[in-house]
């Protein structure tokens, strides 16, 4: 990343160009970049359409966070826009999503983390443990297993949920957690082995050898040797897997459509249907929902590129 | 044991929740302790660190996706063979066929319209003072779930009469402009292309930070060579910058592709499929659960698993080519 390189300081280089012929050291690499930049965006073309899609990508977000703080008659009548030649805040429209009985936010935010804790942690467990098995064991028919799992992330959910359906039926899980949590988990399996099973490839062999060596059991060896070496994977998938259950809709719809189930998704979606144009429960609902992941986001961004650059993506 | 299955106060749904992480790593602990037993074959180690995860596949992924395959042969309530008189359905019922002419309308325009502007605003704001900021801006629908983004542009799209104040920002600009307001989820084709527009605006920072990170690592060497020869701002995005990134480009067109063919959120959200606007995955929801055709729906359930094979073939043929010249 040259971008993190060390740069000399450039504050003669403001576009003069007169300085640099007589300046006996060369611009670094990064000066360079720095000033083929200036240039481009110096045009003001570049930077109306930079600022035209950074525009498009934050102000309707913006503009309904605005509208989650007015007074219910105001977002019938005005524009969110208005609000600033006439600031009028109100807290009610949370306090409604929250506690009304039609909405009732609060419960289902807790169903979302109580579906979305095991929905990280058992398939992080899982895949850790069969991604070590592909790495590090030896046993017949390894590669074949673990092209078909690595080919079953193609597999769309939609072609699982009735005959998985029809399974918790007849174990009557269904109206409880447990269809949502085994569900999470098997859907994340595929790609959780194949991400970890890559990062697993990165680590030196010689470690896992010298630890054979020293008589460690496989146990030992993944607890002491890989594990450490693996937080920034596991971050990177945990990130991942957190932000797909915490907004998935579909499987939450189907495996957990009771009240005492269903998740913030759920029953945001249902408000969309049931009570379409009613705005201060939708903008308050979709920001009571949004807040988590959003800060979630935003404090390890890093890891989650890092995750995306490794490969992975679910849809 | 009851109680585990049906609680429904927050403090009881919390408890389970602690319960079943207790119980799952109780589990996994004793496999692991007797995975570790001295005298332990080396081929049961195997089965205690593969079992489980390889297990939930089999039962999750393996038995529905087979299962989902007889089905699409079978009639609505699943208890006759029907031939293939479900796939003659929605290839020959007008409003099956608009379903799926919908879902090649998302899947084509969906991928190429997010990469054109994701790389297009890589490129822009590479190398500059506000580039943590304005990538952090775009990516960030990405963390907002589907129901949300479809909310914050319904909001967008929301309708008044040209007389009456405007709340929804689309037909406000149409007032400014002197036009007439527009119902924009009402009207095919239009109101398919307005729903496209949401599945773009989240993937559009994915396509971006996946081609800027990739932009990052052409090589200092080509861009030196190409100024040297005197390119243009334009000539070197068209004939260095695109050419160095291709592998990427390829990657990300077929993973936004696979993502838009599975989603179903913003449909379902937005007009519930109504108004001519349903797809392939909207459609299936509908089909099982609404109407309990659910020969049909395991049918479009099929549909998607086969139209989703060819991306990733060709995914996976690019990403060995890559590999190759490598």
């Amino acid at each position: 990343m040259t971008s993190n390189a060390p740069v000399a300081p450039v504050k003669d280089l403001d576009g003069d160009g007169r300085s640099e012929p007589v300046r006996p050291r060369k611009l670094t690499k990064a000066e360079k970049r720095a000033i083929d930049t200036k240039n481009r965006l110096s045009s003001p073309w570049a930077s109306a359409i930079a600022i035209v899609i950074a525009l498009l990508w934050t102000v309707p977000t913006f503009g309904l966070f605005v509208t989650s703080w007015r007074p219910p008659a105001d977002i019938r009548t005005s524009g969110w826009w208005t609000f600033f030649g006439d600031p009028e805040v109100t807290t009610e429209n949370y306090v409604e999503v929250f506690t009304g009985g039609s909405t009732d936010f609060a419960s289902a935010f807790i169903n979302t983390v109580v579906i979305t804790l095991p929905a990280v942690i058992i398939p992080i467990t899982l895949a850790l443990l069969a991604a070590y098995a592909f790495a590090w064991m030896e046993f017949r028919g390894r590669n074949i297993l673990f092209v078909a799992v690595f080919a079953l992330q193609i597999v769309p959910i939609q072609v699982t949920l009735i005959p998985l359906l029809t399974q918790y039926n007849n174990w009557g899980l269904v109206g409880s957690f447990w269809p949502v949590w085994i569900s999470h988990t098997i859907f994340a399996l595929p790609l959780a082995i194949f991400l970890l099973h890559n990062f697993m490839m990165d680590i030196p062999r010689t470690l896992i050898e010298a630890a054979r060596v020293d008589g460690a059991g496989h146990v030992k060896i993944f607890f002491q040797v890989l594990l450490p070496l693996l937080v920034p994977a596991i971050a990177a998938f945990g990130i991942f897997q957190f932000l797909w259950v915490w907004n998935d809709l579909l499987v939450g719809l189907v495996f957990g459509s009771g009240p005492d189930v269903s998740p913030l998704t759920v029953r945001l979606a249902d408000l969309t249907g049931t009570r379409g144009t009613a705005w201060h429960l939708l903008s308050s609902g979709a920001f009571v929902a949004m807040v988590v992941p959003v800060t979630v986001f935003l404090l390890l961004q890093r890891y989650f590129v890092r995750g995306l650059l490794a490969g992975g993506v679910k849809g | 044991m009851d109680y585990l299955l049906g609680a429904d106060s927050s403090t009881q749904k919390l408890v389970v929740m602690v319960v079943a992480i207790l119980l799952f790593v109780g589990v996994m602990a004793l496999v692991l302790f007797v995975a570790e037993l001295p005298k332990m074959p080396r081929w049961a180690t195997v089965v205690f660190f593969l079992g489980p995860a390889l297990l939930l596949i089999a039962f999750g992924l393996v038995y529905p996706a087979i299962n989902t395959v007889l089905s699409s042969f079978k009639s609505p309530n699943l208890q006759e063979w029907v031939g293939t008189d479900n796939y003659v359905e929605v290839f020959t019922n007008p409003s099956m066929r608009r379903v799926l002419l919908n879902t090649l309308l998302w899947v084509l325009l969906v991928p190429t319209v997010s990469t054109a502007i994701g790389l297009v605003y890589a490129v822009l704001v590479d190398r500059t003072r506000f580039e943590k900021l304005a990538k952090t801006l775009v990516f960030l629908p990405m963390a907002i779930s589907m129901v949300g983004a479809s909310i914050i542009w319904k909001f967008v799209y929301d309708f008044k009469p040209a007389s009456r104040p405007q709340t929804g920002l689309a037909n406000q600009f149409l007032v400014w402009l002197g036009l007439d307001t527009q119902q924009f989820l009402l009207n095919w084709p239009w109101n398919t292309l307005f729903l496209i527009a949401v599945m773009v605006w989240i993937q559009a920072g994915f396509a971006m930070t996946v081609l800027s990170a990739s932009i990052k690592a052409i090589p200092d060497d080509i861009i030196e060579a190409a100024k040297l020869d005197g390119a243009s701002n334009f000539r070197m995005f068209r004939s260095v910058t695109v050419p160095s990134i291709r592998p990427a480009l390829v990657v990300v067109l077929t993973t936004v592709a696979m993502a838009t063919l599975k989603v179903f959120d913003i449909v379902y959200s937005m007009t519930g499929g109504n108004f001519g606007t349903s797809i392939v995955a909207n459609e299936f929801y509908i089909q099982t659960f609404r109407t309990a055709q659910r020969g049909v729906g395991a049918t479009l359930a099929v549909l998607l698993f086969v139209m989703v094979v060819p991306i990733v073939v060709y995914n996976v043929r690019q990403m060995k080519l890559s590999e190759e010249q490598r």
